[in-house]
């Protein structure tokens, strides 16, 4: 009867699992381990969670995760690796988790990833590492793969709750320094990567607290804060100093970084951070929000603590958020939990082309969220005063696959009818923010403005490094930390040459 | 953390600080601005003027009007205390060069923006022809200032309480019909003031620049909250902005967009003016309380 089980009856299920196959032959035969039931995440009740912040995946327990573990068939030729954009040894730490050896798990994880509570959580699993994977696709699910991404959430939790957490090794002072600019993904990568090799590294932040997009943009519900606070203390800890409040190409120009302050390299990591509109009527209104905007308004700001924060937010009852990424379902989500009657999300194209975690899209209809497929916003309607009360919207086809490789929608003409609402979120993606690149001359750019790199991830610029999504365009957390990566061993090669 | 190195009551409900800053007083230019936040777990942002910087001291001088939340608890800080967050300058700094006459016109608070940019004009080598603007004498902000450097200088209040009874579009009519007409306007003030005065230049085709104050998060372009129509394009007033041409400006939809959160922003003022009085109450109650009881155990 329960559609949501309860973390105690997923665990106490998981350990009668678990008996039962200890009376099997051991080690397991892949027949066996392909009829352990999947795991499902424990996650806070849909109603419940609608009125809180608080996080939606509750976490596996240790039961779960060994049992979850124990499905892995270890293949030899390790499909999953290849799916991993920095290639973390899945095979062998989930192995570590079958054997409950938690501290082994996470120490293989920690060789290529810096962040696994992070991307544990938000990482699109199912298009990486889950979607190769031979048990998924033995079953013919690739929802049915090892749920890799939360075991490697399960064993970083593991670690951070029993305080093993440890502050790396740092080698002994080089005298140089370098200077990382941003502090998401990407800048947090670089600046453990350095600083371990002895060089001195001054993080800038713009906003007042450090994190980024970790902070600013994903939700508490989603990333609580203090698993991003614990990544940034234990940079602190290694002896990175951390400068908010510091806007380089306002504050201070790039150029007098290196030519007048002394840094030996720097390293952009600013991220995407400049909003897209949709260019219609309207947009202007008042009521119409960026995602960014709105969500640094509820994250950042914590509008949603309307007892404490100073930040306002837009009382909604009737919210339409345009998008079918990450983004939306974190919008919509927001809205729901900042108490607007009814959540719409409109979306040109069918739930397939969603590039939206699967995992994100089901929590958000879980919690009410009304899906328009095949809708777009053609202009927004407003009253006297400026605010929004309605959208006039298309309906949509498919077409033909574009360049992206998904088919195109193609608006049906005359099926234009209203939608009414007061609340427009724009999800539609950002544009590279052009900051750096007007104060800093000869910083080689794309025309969207992203910032060109070599295969090592140097820009135009000499001792120029640059990751993340200022490069990538909007990516994902582990993307930019694997530029991060080749660009602090790049730095890092540099700075020993010299 | 920023020290507040002196504070200063201009009128009523309008103060100046002193604020330590080196890397801000000596990059700011003209036109630019800072953010600030007075509590990092729950403040909220908002943009304030830099009236005036000093480099050699480290310090750059803020003026603000004391009339939402953060505005008044600002105003409650004394010299010696600190401002937690402070990040700048932001926008793009005005552009000076030699126009030639230029009428730098400034209503309540936004003189204080202005100042620097008609030092920055003045430097260039323009003739400055100033008008100042507020609502009566009490308000009036930075005249001393301004007429150290205005070729002529024009006062006006709404109630004639000083300088001459007027709007001051009135006077910037008149100095555009002078012959030459001046080549250039600069209008800081409310948005109802600026876009006045960017239908009174426009008919003698004389250029307007006007400087923007919307609402923001991030001051960095990330958010897009500032965003204005200009020309019938969306700008973004922390990164595009905030100067922009007088004539292209919707002005209407600006002065929309400036609502978005007055019912929150209105009672949010009055419970921090309730909070603050409640605080002052309770400090004379317990200052009474301690005379009191110094004067029991004098008695004694």
């Amino acid at each position: 009867m329960n559609k949501h089980p309860t973390k105690e009856e997923l665990s106490a299920a998981a350990i009668r699992k678990l008996e039962e196959l200890n009376k099997l032959p051991q080690p397991l035969k892949p027949k066996d381990r392909l009829q352990i039931p999947a795991q499902e995440m424990p996650s806070q009740d849909p109603v419940e969670r609608r009125g809180n912040v608080r996080e939606v995946a509750l976490g596996y327990s240790a039961e779960q995760a060994k049992l979850e573990a124990l499905r892995c068939l270890q293949c030899k030729n390790m499909p999953c690796v290849a799916g991993c954009p920095v290639r973390i040894d899945i095979p062998g730490f989930v192995s570590a988790i079958a054997q409950g050896d938690f501290q082994k798990a996470i120490d293989i994880i920690k060789r290529n990833s810096l962040l696994p509570a992070v991307c544990g959580r938000v990482c699109p699993q199912e298009t990486q590492c889950q979607a190769p994977c031979t048990v998924g696709k033995s079953l013919r699910d690739v929802g049915k793969a090892v749920s890799i991404g939360r075991l490697e959430r399960f064993v970083a939790d593991w670690e951070r709750e029993h305080g093993k957490v440890e502050t790396p090794q740092i080698k002994s002072p080089t005298g140089k320094k370098v200077a990382v600019i941003g502090s998401g993904p990407a800048s947090i990568t670089v600046a453990a990567d350095v600083r371990r090799e002895g060089h001195a590294v001054i993080m800038f932040e713009a906003f007042h607290k450090p994190g980024g997009v970790l902070m600013y943009g994903i939700p508490e519900f989603r990333l609580p804060k203090k698993i991003v606070q614990l990544e940034i203390d234990t940079l602190k800890a290694m002896g990175v100093e951390v400068k908010t409040n510091f806007v380089v190409g306002r504050t201070r120009h790039l150029k007098d970084l290196l030519d007048k302050d002394g840094f030996e390299a720097v390293f952009i990591g600013t991220g995407a951070g400049l909003p897209k509109f949709m260019n219609i009527e309207g947009e202007n209104l008042v009521g119409v929000f960026s995602a960014n905007e709105y969500l640094t308004r509820a994250n950042l700001m914590r509008a949603y603590d309307r007892e404490h924060a100073q930040t306002p937010i837009y009382h909604s009852r009737k919210v339409a958020v345009l998008g079918g990424g990450n983004v939306a379902m974190d919008s919509a989500r927001m809205a729901v939990r900042l108490g607007a009657a009814e959540v719409h999300l409109v979306y040109r194209r069918t739930e397939v082309e969603m590039p939206a975690r699967v995992e994100e899209v089901a929590h958000a209809k879980e919690e009410g969220v009304i899906f328009h497929i095949l809708q777009n916003a053609k202009r927004i309607i407003g009253n006297e005063q400026g605010c929004v009360t309605g959208m006039e919207c298309l309906k949509y086809q498919l077409g033909e696959p574009d360049e992206s490789g998904r088919r195109r929608p193609v608006e049906i003409k005359g099926s234009e009818f209203m939608m009414e609402v007061d609340t427009v979120i724009c999800a539609i993606g950002n544009d590279s923010n052009p900051l750096i690149k007007q104060t800093t001359e000869g910083l080689a750019t794309t025309k969207w403005g992203n910032i060109i790199v070599d295969e090592n991830g140097k820009t135009s610029l000499d001792r120029v490094y640059a990751g993340g999504d200022i490069v990538l365009g909007a990516a994902t957390v582990i993307l930019a930390m694997g530029e991060g990566r080749r660009a602090a061993a790049a730095i890092n090669q540099m700075l020993a040459e010299k | 953390m920023n020290r507040i190195i002196s504070k200063k009551q201009l009128s009523a409900d309008v103060f100046m600080m002193r604020v330590e800053a080196p890397l801000i007083a000596s990059e700011r230019r003209p036109g630019q601005f800072v953010i600030i936040q007075l509590d990092t777990n729950y403040g909220e942002r908002i943009p304030l003027t830099i009236a005036n910087a000093d480099p050699r001291e480290g310090s750059i001088t803020i003026i603000f009007q004391a009339v939402g939340n953060t505005t008044q608890r600002l105003a409650a800080l004394n010299e010696g205390e600190f401002i937690e967050n402070l990040v700048g300058p932001l926008g793009r700094p005005t552009h000076i060069e030699k126009f030639g006459t230029v009428v730098c016109v400034g209503g309540g608070i936004g003189v204080a923006p202005l100042y620097p940019i008609v030092q920055g004009m003045q430097q260039a080598g323009n003739r400055l022809l100033v008008i100042m603007g507020a609502r009566n004498k009490s308000l009036l902000i930075l005249e001393n200032e301004m007429r150290a450097l205005a070729d002529e200088l024009i006062v006006c209040t709404d109630d004639g309480s000083y300088g001459r009874k007027a709007l001051v579009t009135a006077p910037l009519k008149e100095l555009c019909e002078r012959n030459p007409k001046p080549n250039l306007a600069v209008a800081i003030g409310p948005p109802i003031m600026m876009k006045f005065c960017a239908e009174t230049t426009r008919p003698f085709g004389v250029p307007t620049v006007v400087s923007l104050n919307t609402i923001m998060v991030d001051g960095t372009g990330m958010c897009g909250g500032c965003r204005v129509t200009v020309g019938g394009k969306t700008r973004f007033v922390c990164v595009d902005g905030p100067e922009f041409d007088g004539h292209q400006v919707d002005f209407d939809n600006m002065m929309k967009r400036l609502k978005a959160y007055k019912q929150q922003e209105d009672h949010a003022r009055d419970q921090c003016r309730l909070e603050m009085e409640i605080a002052k109450q309770t400090e004379r109650s317990q200052k009474s309380e301690a005379m009191d009881q110094q004067a029991k155990i004098r008695s004694e």
